[in-house]
């Protein structure tokens, strides 16, 4: 079943300095039951309008929104029902815990705006303090308590009224890295505990990478591509999914007879497969992990420089005027100014970008 | 049915169309803005150029020109002048001595600095009179016995006596500005200088105080807009000798006028020239504001190394003392002792000592009496209003974002940059039968309503500053866990700003407590407040009774200080 349903969602909005921005573009996305689902993007590509859309923050342009199968936003039928008729659970980047009020009062507000029964309150209040890892703070205030206990707050408050979605709003940008990836884990242990749907908004792919059941990529208001972590990052659909998620080489090349020859000098060969039917002006993706360096097999280039990292070595070589990078074990070493050879394993090829692309992310940019 | 509840969502979350919570408040906002502060300034202008028929500006330019007006506009422009400049000086001074030497007893120190704040500036110049004034101040006299002179040595009720008491009462309005900025400057600016080798003197000359010029000049121009505007001090001091300036001068035409209608016109038009003079000191302050060119604020304040005065710590610690105990303690004492003499002039000799002063003031005198009640009235209900306007202003300029903020904003804060006497006038003008037949005049509600006008934009300033703040997912929150629009004001945003809200409510009652410019305009027979009371008590001759009477007010000023302080600090939670 399907928890939560975008249709045609299109967000626009005009600003006097920049026009007619669209923020979100025609934006079609099923989430299951159950599911754990990430927006990932650039800052400003539209995945926190497109949460705030769902949430009920924003208004649509056009389009729908059905939460577990209710219309809740629809602008052409002239329907919207405000957030808090929603139904969510919700935690936001910067925390948003109510400083007047002390832990146990910020998790029992929504049980009581929902006017329960004190017992109740008390009850549940309890158990979502529990899970959260929170128990024999009630009473103390928000302010004294670190970065990772108030958003433990800010979670339990979500899941106190046991929500059927959960949207999470960067919830882990603003703590420091060890203490994200403890959260994160607690994030996944909750969802299986109360099996929420969970929409997870993030800029942080290998955050997107390790929470998700699914996940897309988002860029300047468009959907850029929909799948597993795994799909997304070993068949990426165009340059920008490829260079979001991973680390990525992208090199100019001219395809000839299933070879491809360097843009700037087309009698440079640097890859040729039996399986590459196309013709003209391509771009060569590929993944510094996926290239084999060597000392006698591919194309023929010299090291311009080492960096050695913790758990591999990193060279640049030298390919035309321009470099491409590389990622081998510690064992397979080169000094900078060695000879060598480059063999690339299954590059992605995409069509050079339009010039306008280009332009649009320029405009955006400065926003 | 269901759907059109679902429409009034929708509209409300564009702000457009339909009846909601936030509509209710930006109109409200605009009528009370425009009754309580448009219709006052329009008046003026209405009465300055329009003779009844047409337009007139004849009148104007005969006020200009006449020759005892432009007496006192020359009066109000050196005093401006001379008092900034000098209150600047010695503000600077003591700034730079409390921030960035090593002289001992700043606490005690700084606590001196904030008693001016306290006392109205008429009481302070009508204590510096009992000590000065050319014919009977007892310093005067008893420098006159100790020294055989035959004329008294100081004359207080000069423009010279008017400038001086003004830098007493104004520097540490410069003060409180360079201070700051000194305490919140990084001080590795002026370390990496001395690193560099520059000496000790040519760091304050060539980087502490060029970095402290925005702090200096805003203080500055603080110090010149309160004193151009200022009625107590020229008032008390200048008053005898004839020595006008635009605001006693104003106050002194509508006097004579005796309610005529070519009479308010030359105070309505003499109100515009001193709007006039303040308007571009005001326009100089807002463009040194906006030129932040030097960001020197670094978050928290940082222990900035101290310049150690060595053989000079304990002379400039004498004298500090001698000065701040000259010009804090000695008027409050002066004031103090005057009230327990039989007689202003007698000598404060056992003898002479009596209560009769504080009987006389509250048995058998009702004018008395009523001051005190009006007063505690007009605090209360002016600063109750203004909590109540001024916060749903905040509210509707800083989070609902009309397309008319920028307006209101500006209404809400023009009487702020308007001398009070100004104020006066137009409310006056306003409120004497032009709109719908309301007459105000003579009664307490147009004092309460100038008072409203006048210090809203205190709540206003104190409310945004705490609403912005107030992140926007906080209230979010709030919608998301199930609670409306209305529940989130009430259980969210208005608790967190609640400790802005209630300092809020005590920086206007304090003013209004002590307040003398417009109610020495707008009062009536019934409707005396203290300052008028006070005033009067003085002119009259009963120097000793409003000596009393000034005790008593201070005495309630530094009440309502301490309860302020008390509740203030009780914020832990907020």
């Amino acid at each position: 079943m399907n928890q939560i349903v975008l249709e045609h969602v299109t967000k626009s909005f005009t600003t006097k300095s920049l026009g007619t921005v669209v923020a979100v573009r025609d934006f079609n996305l099923s989430v299951k039951k159950g599911e754990c689902f990430s927006f990932l993007g650039p800052s400003g590509c539209g995945k926190t309008t497109t949460l705030r859309m769902i949430a009920g923050f924003e208004d649509l342009s056009e389009g729908s929104i059905y939460l577990g199968g209710r219309l809740v936003s629809d602008k052409r039928k002239n329907i919207y029902l405000p957030p808090e008729k929603r139904e969510l659970g919700m935690v936001f980047q910067a925390f948003a815990v109510w400083p007047h009020l002390n832990v146990y009062e910020n998790v029992a507000f929504p049980l009581k705006v929902k006017k329960r029964p004190h017992s109740e309150i008390k009850k549940r209040v309890a158990l979502a303090l529990h899970h959260c890892d929170l128990d024999g703070l009630e009473k103390v205030y928000p302010s004294d308590l670190s970065g990772g206990q108030q958003q433990r707050i800010a979670l339990a408050r979500a899941i106190v009224v046991n929500p059927d979605v959960m949207l999470l709003d960067e919830p882990l940008s603003n703590l420091d890295p060890h203490l994200r990836e403890s959260m994160r884990f607690e994030i996944k242990r909750l969802q299986k505990e109360f099996g929420f749907t969970i929409i997870f908004v993030t800029h942080d792919q290998a955050e997107a990478m390790a929470l998700s059941d699914r996940m897309l990529v988002m860029d300047m208001g468009n959907i850029q591509q929909i799948g597993t972590p795994q799909e997304l990052y070993h068949k990426p659909v165009n340059r920008f999914v490829h260079s979001f998620l991973g680390q990525s080489n992208f090199t100019d090349v001219v395809i000839r007879d299933g070879k491809a020859f360097l843009k700037e000098d087309e009698s440079n060969l640097l890859f040729s497969g039996t399986s590459l039917d196309l013709k003209g002006d391509y771009v060569m993706a590929t993944r510094p992990n996926a290239i084999d360096l060597n000392r006698q097999d591919g194309y023929k280039t010299t090291i311009l420089k080492r960096t050695s990292k913790t758990d591999f070595m990193e060279y640049l070589v030298s390919v035309g005027k321009g470099s491409i990078m590389v990622q081998t074990p510690h064992r397979n070493f080169f000094r900078a100014g060695d000879p060598c050879f480059i063999k690339i394993k299954d590059p992605a090829w995409y069509k050079p970008e339009k010039k306008d692309i280009e332009e649009e992310r320029e405009r955006r940019n400065t926003i | 049915m269901f759907s059109r509840a679902i429409n009034r969502d929708l509209a409300h979350l564009e702000g457009k169309g339909g009846f909601s919570l936030d509509r209710l408040m930006i109109i409200l906002c605009y009528v009370a803005l425009i009754t309580v502060v448009i219709l006052p300034v329009f008046m003026i202008l209405y009465y300055a150029f329009w003779d009844g028929t047409k337009i007139d500006i004849a009148m104007f330019k005969q006020v200009i020109f006449q020759k005892s007006n432009i007496r006192s506009m020359w009066n109000t422009l050196v005093i401006g002048v001379f008092s900034t400049a000098l209150a600047t000086a010695v503000g600077v001074f003591f700034a730079w001595l409390l921030g960035r030497s090593d002289i001992p007893m700043k606490g005690l120190m700084k606590f001196l600095f904030s008693i001016p704040f306290m006392i109205p500036p008429f009481l302070a110049a009508m204590s510096w009179d009992m000590m000065f004034s050319g014919r009977g101040g007892y310093v005067n006299k008893a420098l006159m016995s100790l020294f055989n002179l035959t004329k008294a040595p100081f004359n207080i009720n000069s423009v010279a006596g008017i400038i001086v008491i003004e830098v007493v009462y104004y520097f540490p309005f410069v003060y409180m500005q360079v201070v700051s900025a000194l305490e919140r400057m990084d001080p590795t600016l002026e370390e990496s200088a001395r690193i560099a080798g520059a000496s000790q003197l040519y760091v304050i000359r060539r980087i502490t105080l060029p970095l402290t010029i925005p702090a200096i000049s805003s203080g500055m121009l603080l110090v010149l807009i309160t004193s151009l505007s200022n009625y107590g001090i020229p008032a008390m001091l200048g008053y005898s000798q004839s020595i006008f300036t635009l605001p006693t001068m104003i106050v002194e035409l509508m006097n004579r006028a005796g309610g005529s209608f070519e009479g308010i016109r030359q105070s309505a038009a003499l109100s515009i020239v001193l709007v006039f003079i303040v308007s571009i000191a005001l326009l100089v302050q807002r463009r040194l504001l906006t030129h932040g060119r030097y960001d020197i604020i670094k978050g928290k304040s940082m222990r900035p190394m101290l310049i150690k005065l060595r053989g000079a710590k304990y002379p400039l610690l004498a004298f500090s003392l001698l000065f701040l105990s000259l010009i804090v303690v000695a008027p409050i004492v002066m004031i103090i002792l005057v009230s327990f003499v039989k007689a202003y002039g007698l000598p404060f000799l056992a003898k002479n000592l009596t209560l009769a002063n504080f009987r006389r003031i509250f048995v058998g005198n009702i004018m008395v009496r009523d001051s005190v009640k009006n007063s505690l009235f007009l605090a209360f209900s002016a600063a109750s209003f203004c909590l109540l306007l001024g916060t749903m202003l905040a509210y509707v300029i800083y989070k609902v974002k009309p397309k008319g903020g920028t307006a209101l904003e500006m209404m809400a804060v023009l009487p702020y940059s308007l001398p009070g006497t100004v104020m006066a006038i137009g409310c006056i003008l306003a409120w004497s039968g032009a709109f719908f037949g309301i007459t105000l005049y003579n009664t307490i509600w147009i004092i309460l309503v100038a008072y409203i006008a006048r210090y809203l934009s205190y709540v206003l300033k104190s409310s945004s500053a705490a609403l912005q703040q107030v992140h926007g997912s906080l209230e979010e929150a709030a919608r998301s866990c199930g609670a409306s629009h209305m529940q989130t004001l009430k259980d969210v945003t208005l608790p967190l700003i609640k400790p802005a809200m209630i300092s809020g409510f005590f920086l206007v009652f304090l003013p209004c407590m002590r307040e003398l410019t417009t109610s020495i305009l707008l009062y009536g027979p019934k409707s005396r407040t203290l300052g008028v009371a006070i005033y009067q008590l003085r002119i009259n001759g009963q120097i000793a009774p409003a000596a009393a009477l000034s005790v008593v007010t201070i005495t309630l000023i530094i009440i309502c200080n301490n309860i302020v302080k008390a509740i203030t600090r009780d914020k832990k939670r907020g």
